[in-house]
């Protein structure tokens, strides 16, 4: 129908763009929102959502009910919807979208997909017209016939598909996340308002998650509290340790440190319907003793610190420095995460009796500086930088660098560095190299600041 | 009218030797007699960059003191600088670090956003036994660094038992609660064999110490990093250190106009 039709049918009708992402954006809220059903929840492309309900229906008095209670959760947030519950979930697409909205028994799919017309494939557009014409109006005709036959006219996507809304084969759905390792929840028969009294709920839901932790010898390492909202909106906290814990008020600290740091404060609005807390990711954690001489107890507690400012300033804020075996400067340390498990680094120690020869602080990327040299492979007499120029007073080198060629094409396009290290007048001490070799590799070679000693 | 002064005096040295006052020496004698065997372990420290090129000096020597507050102690050392420096005078390098003394593997570092962060993460390790020193690096006249900031660090420090020092560039010193507060100036290095530039040296200002003595006492010394002594050296009276041609002057004169000193710098 074109849309001037729709208007002479309908005068005011309100007209906006199709907005795909917009629709998306939306899709993805209500999966977070279904997740309070089951932690399995996906898309269904074209504004669904697919919900795997094994081993959760219970919870709510059955499949039936089940349904009812998430289309009534959907009216309250104001969307009408379609579902159906069956054994896979091509069935319950076919249904949801093409039948009728029924809760199939168990093993009992065919009989209510076998009357769905053959528009529930949603195969290509030559294909239904084809089955059509060949007089195959429903998936029962099409499941009378042979296979093979048909295998070889339509192809196996779509008898695949066909087996699979029969219930004939099973698929499992993708969800949108993992499943966390171990997962509680608490839910309210009133919407929880107090935020004052959130750890209170939270202690007994983490207490009881490092209980079942315990018992598989377990420790956390990145949690995550979910606190899902009478209007749909779900909060999500996320904090991590860098060790595997068990400890109860630990984890709350962090909680406590990650919440004062949100841009946006946790709010209730009208209340929290369920508050979840879920280990995403568990390592195995041995019971230490603790010597007489309390040497592993101290060590627990810098990690603990780390985990404290991480979670209070974000983890890629809390750094640790990684030696690499290079010679290139550049890529000689590196920053990694705090948090993050470490492996023991071990760094060059200096030579006795040399003077400091790598900088304190290193520029990246290295700035330019204008240099005036006494010669085209000496060091600079002087040089300019932000504007102030240094006199040099004392100076050695250069020591050739050249770029690692093995490594990539980034590599390959750098240019030989002969660095010195540099002392002007005022007792300032620099890092600074000349890009390329003088007259082989470029004809006018630059000069780059790298570094400042102290 | 002396006997109450000396009783007071016996009075108040007995309530300040209650206070467990534990100091970490500098290595240079001169320097420690001066500060009466060192500064203070469980305080808090500044050390003030004179000019903004001397940045990496006063952070320098700030890691430095924390080097000498660490020695022996399997302790890490924490690093809570302010993002914007980075931009200014680079990012740390580790192998920079090892080349002053420092274990890499052993420092924590905080990279915040702004002063207000840098104190809540230097004050958070601050206040844990465990970290062998905690150095904040700011920037600029900042704000969120005031008489209270200060004190809550100071008494972080004292309750750890281990020092906190504070780097400052683009600041001028003002009043604080901190047991020493230095001025740092790079200074020329002793040259090696072919004028090659030596171990960091620098100019440092005693601005003030606790409880330390007043007077007319030296206050300026020119001091160099030793690595492998893990210690401070004295060089205040060092002719070597003095780096560049010597202007020569004529009797009871001021250099005029076609002075060697100006010469000489154009030279190079």
């Amino acid at each position: 129908m074109t849309l001037a039709d729709a208007r002479a049918r309908a005068p005011h009708l309100s007209v906006a763009q199709a907005d795909p992402d917009a629709d998306e954006r939306l899709m993805m809220r209500l999966a977070a929102f279904c997740e309070q059903f089951t932690p399995l929840v996906a898309l269904d492309p074209l504004c669904g959502l697919m919900l795997d309900a094994t081993g959760c229906a219970h919870l709510f008095g059955g499949e039936a009910m089940m349904r009812t209670c998430i289309l009534q959760a959907m009216a309250r947030l104001s969307f009408t919807g379609r579902a159906a519950v069956a054994g896979t979930p091509d069935a319950a697409r076919a249904l949801a979208r093409f039948g009728q909205e029924v809760v199939t028994p168990p093993g009992e799919d065919e009989i209510f997909t076998r009357p769905l017309a053959i528009a529930a494939l949603e195969a290509p557009k030559e294909t239904s017209v084809a089955l059509t014409r060949a007089g195959l109006t429903t998936l029962g005709d099409l499941a009378d016939r042979s296979s093979a036959a048909l295998t070889a006219r339509f192809g196996a996507e779509t008898m695949r598909r066909l087996t699979r809304i029969l219930g004939r084969e099973d698929a499992r759905i993708t969800p949108l996340r993992p499943l966390p390792e171990c997962m509680v929840e608490r839910r309210f028969a009133e919407p929880f308002l107090d935020l004052s009294a959130i750890e209170n709920v939270l202690r007994p839901l983490i207490a009881e998650a490092m209980g079942i932790l315990e018992r598989r010898g377990e420790g956390g390492r990145v949690f995550e509290a979910r606190f899902f909202r009478t209007d749909g909106a779900v909060a999500v906290l996320n904090f991590e340790t860098g060790a595997p814990s068990r400890n109860v008020e630990a984890l709350l600290r962090l909680f406590r440190l990650k919440a004062d740091s949100l841009a946006d404060p946790l709010d209730p609005g009208f209340g929290f319907d369920v508050i979840r807390f879920c280990v995403l990711n568990a390592e195995t954690l041995t019971q230490s003793q603790i010597g007489f001489e309390r040497q592993d107890a101290q060590e627990g507690d810098v990690a603990d610190l780390v985990d404290r400012l991480s979670a209070r300033f974000g983890r890629e804020r809390v750094l640790r420095f990684a030696a690499h075996e290079t010679h290139d400067p550049v890529r000689a340390a590196s920053y990694v995460y705090a948090a993050s498990p470490s492996k023991p680094n071990s760094w060059e120690k200096p030579e006795p009796g040399e003077p400091p020869l790598r900088p304190l602080f290193l520029f990246d990327p290295p700035q330019p500086i204008d240099t005036m040299a006494e010669t085209p492979d000496g060091p600079p007499m002087h040089f300019k930088w932000r504007r102030v120029r240094h006199m040099i007073a004392r100076a050695e080198g250069p020591e050739r660098i050249a770029p690692e060629w093995w490594r990539n094409a980034v590599g390959r396009d750098r240019r030989t560095r002969d660095y010195y290290r540099l002392e002007d007048r005022e007792g300032h001490r620099f890092w600074v190299f000349r890009e390329g070799l003088y007259e082989s590799e470029t004809a006018a070679p630059r000069w780059f600041l790298h570094g400042l000693f102290a | 009218m002396t006997q109450p002064l000396a009783s007071l005096r016996k009075s108040l040295a007995c309530a300040y030797s209650a206070v467990p006052s534990e100091t970490i020496a500098l290595g240079a004698p001169a320097l420690d007699g001066r500060l009466g065997g060192g500064i203070l372990r469980a305080a808090l420290h500044e050390a003030y960059a004179e000019t903004a090129a001397d940045a990496p000096a006063a952070t320098g020597f700030a890691l430095a003191l924390a080097r000498r507050a660490l020695a022996g102690a399997e302790k890490p050392l924490l690093w809570a600088r302010q993002e914007a420096l980075s931009a200014e005078s680079g990012a740390p390098y580790p192998p920079g670090l090892a080349d002053i003394g420092l274990d890499p593997a052993a420092v924590a570092f905080i990279r915040v956003r702004d002063a207000k962060e840098a104190l809540q993460a230097g004050a958070e390790a601050g206040r844990c036994a465990t970290v062998g020193a905690t150095l904040i690096e700011l920037f600029g006249e900042a704000r969120a660094y005031d008489l209270t900031a200060s004190r809550r660090l100071a008494l972080a420090a004292a309750a750890a038992g281990a020092p906190i020092f504070v780097s400052r560039v683009g600041a001028s010193p003002a009043p604080s609660a901190a047991a020493s507060r230095w001025l740092v100036r790079a200074a020329p290095s002793r040259a090696l064999a072919a004028n090659a530039p030596g171990s960091a040296a620098f100019t440092v200002f005693l601005l003030r110490q606790r409880g330390g003595a007043a007077g007319q006492e030296q206050h300026e010394w020119r001091v160099e990093w030793n690595r492998d002594r893990g210690a401070f050296e004295d060089r205040t009276f060092d002719a070597s250190s003095l780096s560049g041609p010597v202007a020569s002057l004529p009797v009871g004169g001021t250099p005029g106009e076609g002075a060697p000193q100006r010469a000489g710098r154009k030279f190079g």
